[in-house]
């Protein structure tokens, strides 16, 4: 009937994953790039060279490279700047590569890491800590409660939203919404009753990245880790529930443990960022959307190049805060100032251009 | 291979959909299910591909009860197009039915030549070979479930389930996608399972009609013992005159206003 024979697939789709390995080879050289060009930027500055002699001399446990340099500065990088850098990095990334799930999940591609309340829920554990000053675990304490409320938060939407046997977007949407909802009245009780801590919550809850630890950057490594390595697993299964559960059942994805599987391992991941860093938003929004406009909607794809875009992100914008501005701003107000405009442009523009994400 | 369901009972919400349905699906036939709105037709296709699964009663497929398929081997026996289909992200349409591959493919790995060639084959078989590159969230309704159609096909099962599937389709493009599965019923031994909502569409299509009325099979047989005026004024309460119409050579209904 058609003369013309459709172009061979194969083809394209091999263009396609030369596109997608220079998109990740780019993003990590500039992750790089940017890793050893902020750990320079600071109170004292250093030079990009002496930042590299620094972390190979570490890395090799050869002394040689750094000798003759002012031994202030191999404290100054490894000890105080490459800690919080490399968190920064590190939940950009966790952020963004949870968003790219938590979207595929609801079939929502305007949800977020915090979209069934795990900010809420983080928020809540730590302003109860800082309320009730709890330092039994040391400085621990307060990543640990914001931990435990972000993971009973998910474990209430899941049971609310699974009564019907069905765990579906709209119920998780609905149920996140009311669980949030009722959380931020306590959190707002516990601000009203906190009197003169009242500003050590408000500084958490808005995020910082400052005086972070190798312990911090190892928990968000393992986290972020874990998580990559189940999303990559069923990121196929991912895309195929976005034909909606009726027909990705039909194809033979369980989409109940899918559905379950994802949601925990990305809920924990989120958690764990919230618990690190504070509640940081749009970074899990804006980056999975910008790079489905530039990479595609298929996960196996997406969800490498948003981790490594997120961190890219993240990072550039905990510099400019911890190094640029005059004043340090808290990282999450940053993000929703910078973040929050640039969203509203991209979605008009997308707008604009008839289509729909 | 084909179905046998015995006394299957469904209920939504408290509410009786399917009630005591007995029946046996031969395979190699096409099978149209007809009745008015709400009588169960989509649950009844919902139980058939394990959707849901019947409270009470037993549906078997090729002898073995449907329960004790895996999800995958049911996925290379069972394609399902569904009454309605919405995706929020822009994938393409090539993407989209090469996800009728899913079952085929193994984790990890990309798709193989055959599969690539299946793809193109049903996607030109389809009409949608020109929209190969398009993304699906820019289709209209009705190109959308061409695709959706040819997704299916790519599965390249030996049951097919449509929920009428050709309800958004202009005419040409519905004659050719029920004349491709009716080729297959003939051709590949396939056996379709089909929800109409147009019963003349049904009558030129199926050597079997199931009428269904208040989740109940009130009638099912050979379309020409089947199809009368007395069926369907107990199934639709309508008085309609059918007779053989030599232009389509398949029987044809007209309804009294």
């Amino acid at each position: 009937m058609h003369a013309h024979k459709p172009e061979t697939s194969v083809n394209w789709k091999n263009a396609l994953r030369e596109a997608t390995a220079a998109q990740l080879a780019l993003l990590a050289v500039l992750l790089c790039g940017l890793l050893v060009v902020s750990t320079g930027m600071g109170f004292i500055p250093i030079p990009a060279s002496s930042v590299v002699k620094i972390i190979l001399s570490k890395l090799t446990g050869s002394p040689d490279a750094i000798a003759g340099m002012n031994e202030v500065l191999p404290v100054v990088v490894m000890d105080v700047r490459l800690p919080r850098i490399l968190t920064a990095a590190l939940v950009g990334g966790g952020l963004a590569m949870c968003g790219v799930v938590f979207q595929g999940i609801l079939l929502n591609p305007l949800a977020d890491p915090y979209t069934l309340g795990v900010s809420a829920g983080a928020a809540f554990g730590a302003a109860l800590a800082i309320l009730l000053n709890i330092a039994a675990l040391g400085v621990q304490s307060v990543p640990l409660f914001a931990f435990i409320g972000a993971a009973l938060t998910l474990a209430a939407v899941i049971y609310l939203s699974s009564a019907s046997g069905g765990l579906s977007s709209n119920n998780l949407i609905l149920s996140g919404i009311i669980v949030a909802a009722i959380l931020s009245a306590g959190i707002s009780f516990l601000k009203y009753v906190a009197d003169e801590q009242v500003a050590v919550i408000i500084f958490w809850l808005m995020g910082s990245f400052a005086s972070k630890t190798w312990a911090d950057a190892g928990l968000a490594l393992t986290a972020i880790g874990g998580g990559l390595a189940v999303f990559l697993f069923y990121a196929r299964e991912l895309n195929l529930m976005s034909l909606g559960p009726q027909m990705a059942a039909s194809l033979g994805v369980d989409t109940r443990r899918v559905t379950l599987v994802l949601l925990a391992a990305a809920s924990l991941v989120a958690a764990v960022c919230v618990s690190v860093s504070g509640i940081i938003g749009f970074v899990g929004l804006l980056v999975p959307h910008i790079m489905r406009a530039l990479t595609g909607p298929d996960n196996r794809r997406l969800i490498p190049v948003s981790l490594l875009a997120g961190a890219v992100l993240l990072l550039a914008a905990d510099t400019l805060t911890r190094a640029v501005l005059p004043t340090e701003i808290p990282i999450g107000v940053l993000t929703a100032l910078i973040g929050g405009p640039f969203f509203c442009y991209v979605f008009r523009r997308q707008q604009a251009a008839r289509r729909s994400w | 291979m084909g179905f046998e369901l015995e006394s299957v009972d469904f209920a939504f919400a408290g509410k009786r959909v399917i009630e005591g349905v007995s029946i046996a699906l031969a395979p190699g036939r096409f099978y149209g299910i007809v009745g008015p709105n709400g009588c169960g037709k989509t649950t009844m296709l919902d139980l058939l591909c394990r959707f849901r699964q019947p409270q009470s009663g037993h549906i078997r497929y090729g002898g073995n009860h449907l329960s004790a398929y895996s999800k995958r081997q049911l996925a290379r026996e069972i394609a399902l197009v569904p009454q309605n289909f919405y995706i929020n992200f822009p994938f393409t349409v090539r993407d989209v039915v090469m996800m009728g591959r899913y079952p085929y493919i193994p984790r990890f790995s990309g798709p193989s030549a055959r599969d690539a060639d299946i793809v193109a084959a049903v996607m030109e078989s389809a009409d949608v070979d020109r929209l190969a590159g398009r993304f699906i969230t820019e289709l209209s309704g009705g190109e959308r479930q061409r695709v959706v159609f040819a997704r299916a096909l790519a599965q390249d099962t030996p049951v097919l389930i449509l929920d009428e599937a050709t309800s958004n389709l202009d005419i040409s493009h519905a004659i050719r996608l029920l004349g491709l599965a009716a080729r297959k019923v003939r051709d590949e031994s396939e056996t379709v399972l089909a929800v109409f909502q147009d019963i003349n569409q049904a009558a030129a299509y199926c050597d079997h009609l199931i009428f269904m009325a208040q989740g109940k099979i009130a009638a099912h047989g050979d379309t020409r013992k089947v199809l009368n005026p007395e069926t369907l004024r107990t199934v639709f309460e309508v008085d309609a005159k059918v007779y053989h119409d030599d232009y389509s050579n398949s029987l044809h209904v007209v309804y009294k206003r």
